[in-house]
């Protein structure tokens, strides 16, 4: 296997090295699912950075009471963008791209099955992602503002009438969300073809990489999900223009209709961003234990589930708008029963792990913490689902502890192992494991001294999405220490973005299989051949390369 | 309490599973069979059911637990000494109407303290003007949101008197941190004396006729009332008591001559972003104007 790794320090040029023209034309025209892949993941990177630095700023305002360092426009700009950003331009074309990358070479396809419309929809993606920071300069806001969109990323109805809201800095919202949700669909339609058409001979559906399945649950959610969300924009565009009154209550329209729609997009949203990472977890996690996944059928199953019950539980975020005792009711049931599925992965991993060897290599150590952090905001979920103890915490500090514990705790962190474990693959070069462990170490201590504090001064009191905060309240400690952490995970993740730079020229060769795997894509060079696979391989079992590596007891064996 | 020791529980298990696992199967170099694969195992129904089966009867423990509190919280019977007040949000104040004792208050809300043995609750009713806000005195009761063509209600029964803070707590626009709560629960008679006096018609201090006279011939009627004048206006707070407060701006600043002549020359000099337009008076205006509001006790 190690015939295709040159002993020179360098990759083999396949071709003269070529204008940058050309190679723009190259990246633009592409409609390679690798390339459109590394297009996403690194378009979401420099969001990351720039939605990042939005909440290092947000974090320098609440540092300390009465702060004078922005304006509360600015402010209420800062934390629109930063949610919007994070949510719509890192989250979704950042785990996009990974399973665009990743989805053809682990089912053993040479490319997505609709190479065309996976180029439109990363265009449009980017686009919309454009189309919401041009309202810097192109549109005027609340209060005559100027620039950015300030109505939060949620958008309330009826903040985002033009009553409240002039200027057209909503409207650059809307239509990013819309373009953006429109790349969204495109892709996940293509993920489910190509997950479902495309397996090479021998993946049955029960063979599937893990992976594999749990994108193909995460786009059939999007389906769902993303629909009501660009409804939900085209009807608040026609409010803008057209004079309808759909959320418009100065008109008879009703804000709680736009709650409705933005929350059945929005809590599936959370397990579309999160069931990635688990994906992640459920490939990384074995390998560096030296195991097969644990309970596979269950694993899907639980992912299954997941996708269907968080389809039930939107207006738990709504338990304080006076809903009837029975629909409270109903909500606290469905989302509690949501930790059933959850739970049953959270011990299939450690069942995984269990009796194995761990490496503890970055990878698998931000994958651990992931498994702990995800366990923490797992159970501040259940907390929360607890309606009485909603009403008292929900909108305050201790609900953004509880999501960004999920957000940055579990679907970041993964991303970061993702990175470390994939990078090999796609730019044939190792990441530096000794720059690794400073980044996990570095964000690990900030993570927790921003999100672990941030939960308490929510339990004083202090409500999200305020500019500053009276000194007399006894906020001002916990707050300064949850921005000291921001700034540990800026450092780290500035040190990452230097490691995969650095890494990219001078890192050791990878080889094709560093890791010692056991599914597809690390049969193939690294990078890959355009083509992918220069046969395209069959497989008799869940771990192809295992049974290559051990003719004497293949998984094929036991594979009913 | 329920809550809290499952969660606890749960984590404290979990937690040690992981950190044993990790630490008890991680890789050791220097083991003899170190590069050997560990035994590969796919899984075990039986263990896959156990840790279903007992999240399952977790669940359905909290949720009846749950259950019962909501049904206890909303469906609660509405006692016939119980006070009634409609709160109405807007960005960035809050009204409070007392329909029974024709009082309207701004921003500072007085309600009876309860005696558990007789209890006098307080229910409010709830709505908004203008775009969504969430009404959160975190010691008292949990939030309600106040949703525009929409009532909702909430009861808060506070034992003990004092001086209760919280704030608006849904996104309301640019001066939504500015939008306090202070609620003042008040002994039975120091209740009965505020009623009283806020039923009373504004103060006519002569020594203040020319600051009325600003007043009256300003835009300022246009959006504030004091009652017994010409001044109707509903858009802003009702100031026939405005010297009777603590505060101004929605509890941002305490109240005194100097924050108020400083309010009214400019709202931005506290609030930027509130809907009060500078008024653009000159000096001597400025200080008549504010001579008597500070006369509206």
């Amino acid at each position: 296997m190690a015939t295709q790794a040159p002993a020179t320090a360098s990759l083999p040029e396949t071709a003269p090295r070529r204008l940058v023209l050309e190679v723009l034309h190259d990246w633009v025209t592409t409609v390679d699912h690798k390339k459109i892949g590394l297009m996403y993941i690194g378009y979401a990177l420099i969001f990351l950075v720039v939605g990042g630095f939005e909440a290092l700023l947000i974090r320098v305002q609440l540092a300390v009471p009465n702060n004078h360092f922005v304006s509360p426009q600015v402010f209420n700009q800062l934390f629109t963008m930063h949610g919007t950003t994070m949510v719509f331009f890192v989250g979704m074309p950042i785990l996009f791209g990974f399973g665009n990358y990743l989805i053809p070479l682990m089912i053993g396809a040479r490319d997505m099955a609709f190479p065309r419309l996976n180029a439109f929809s990363f265009w449009i993606s980017a686009f919309g992602g454009l189309l919401l920071y041009f309202s810097y300069l192109g549109a005027s806001g609340l209060y005559g503002a100027g620039g950015a969109p300030d109505v939060g990323w949620w958008a309330y109805a009826p903040l985002t009438m033009r009553a409240f809201s002039h200027g057209h800095s909503t409207d650059y919202w809307t239509l990013a969300i819309l373009l953006s949700g429109i790349g969204t669909i495109g892709t996940s339609a293509n993920i489910v073809a190509t997950v479902i058409s495309m397996r090479c001979p021998g993946m049955k559906l029960s063979r599937m990489p893990l992976l594999a399945w749990i994108y193909l649950v995460m786009s059939g959610l999007v389906f769902v999900t993303i629909s009501p969300l660009t409804a939900a924009q085209i009807m608040l565009m026609l409010d803008r223009y057209v004079g309808s009154h759909f959320f418009d209550t100065q008109a008879g329209g009703s804000a709680v209709l736009w709650m409705h729609f933005f929350w059945i997009f929005g809590h599936p949203e959370v397990y579309v961003l999160v069931l990635p990472a688990f994906a992640f977890a459920n490939e990384i996690i074995p390998v560096f234990s030296r195991k097969a996944v644990f309970g596979y059928p269950a694993m899907v199953a639980a992912s299954v589930g997941i996708g269907f019950i968080s389809l039930s539980v939107w207006a738990h975020h709504m338990f304080t708008i006076g809903m009837t005792a029975g629909g409270n009711t109903f909500f606290v049931l469905s989302t509690m029963t949501i930790s059933v599925p959850t739970g049953i992965k959270i011990f299939n991993w450690l069942a995984t792990l269990w009796g194995g060897k761990i490496h503890f290599t970055s990878s698998m150590m931000f994958a651990i913490a992931f498994l702990f952090q995800f366990l923490i905001a797992g159970l501040t979920g259940i907390m929360l689902a607890v309606a009485p103890f909603d009403w008292q915490l929900s909108g305050s500090y201790f609900i953004v502890a509880h999501f960004h514990y999920v957000l940055v705790g579990a679907i970041i962190f993964m991303i970061f192992s993702a990175f470390y474990y994939w990078f090999p693959k796609m730019s044939g070069r190792m990441l530096s494991e000794k720059l690794g462990k400073w980044h996990f170490w570095l964000f690990l201590i900030g993570f927790h001294l921003t999100f672990d504090f941030m939960h308490i001064p929510g339990i004083l009191g202090m409500p999200r999405r305020i500019y500053t905060y009276e000194a007399d309240r006894g906020w001002m400690l916990l707050n300064m220490i949850v921005s000291s952490g921001a700034i540990f995970q800026a450092v780290a993740t500035l040190l990452f973005v230097y490691n995969m730079v650095w890494s990219y020229f001078k890192g050791p060769i990878a080889g094709p299989d560093p890791w010692d795997a056991w599914t597809l894509e690390w049969s193939t060079t690294s990078p890959p051949p355009d083509y992918n696979f220069a046969v395209i391989p069959t497989v008799e079992s869940r771990r192809p390369l295992w049974d290559i590596k051990h003719p004497d007891d293949p998984d094929s064996l036991y594979d009913e | 309490m329920l809550v809290l020791s499952v969660t606890a529980g749960i984590f404290l298990v979990v937690g040690g599973l992981l950190l044993y696992v990790v630490i008890r199967y991680r890789h050791r170099a220097g083991d003899a069979n170190a590069h050997q694969e560990p035994p590969q195992i796919y899984g075990s129904t039986q263990i896959e059911l156990s840790w279903t089966v007992i999240p399952i009867l977790i669940v359905v423990m909290l949720f009846l637990a749950t259950t019962r509190v909501i049904l206890s919280t909303q469906n609660a019977p509405k006692p016939a000494d119980s006070l009634d007040v409609t709160v109405i949000g807007h960005q960035f104040w809050w009204e409070y109407r007392y329909p029974k004792l024709g009082i309207v208050a701004a921003n500072e809300l007085h309600i009876p303290v309860s005696d558990p043995k007789h209890p006098t609750p307080t229910y409010l009713s709830m709505s908004s003007a203008d775009t969504d806000h969430s009404f959160w005195i975190p010691r008292l009761a949990g939030k309600t949101d106040l949703i525009p063509n929409r009532v909702n209600t909430m009861w808060i029964d506070p034992q003990a008197p004092g001086l209760y803070l919280g704030q608006c707590a849904q996104y309301c626009g640019t001066q939504h941190a500015k939008m306090l709560l202070r609620v003042y629960a008040d002994t039975p008679e120091q209740f009965a004396a505020w009623v009283a006096h806020q039923q009373q018609p504004a103060v006519e201090d002569p020594s203040a006729s020319k600051g009325r006279d600003v007043f009256q011939h300003n835009a300022c009627i246009s959006c504030h009332t004091v009652a017994g004048t010409v001044a109707t206006g509903r858009f802003g707070p009702d100031l026939t008591h405005l010297a009777s407060r603590d505060t101004i701006a929605s509890g941002a600043v305490p109240n005194s001559a100097a924050n108020v002549r400083a309010f009214v020359d400019n709202p931005a000099n506290f609030k930027p972003g509130a809907l009060m337009p500078a008024m653009h008076l000159s000096q001597k205006d400025l200080d008549a104007v504010t001579a008597y509001l500070m006369t509206l006790k």
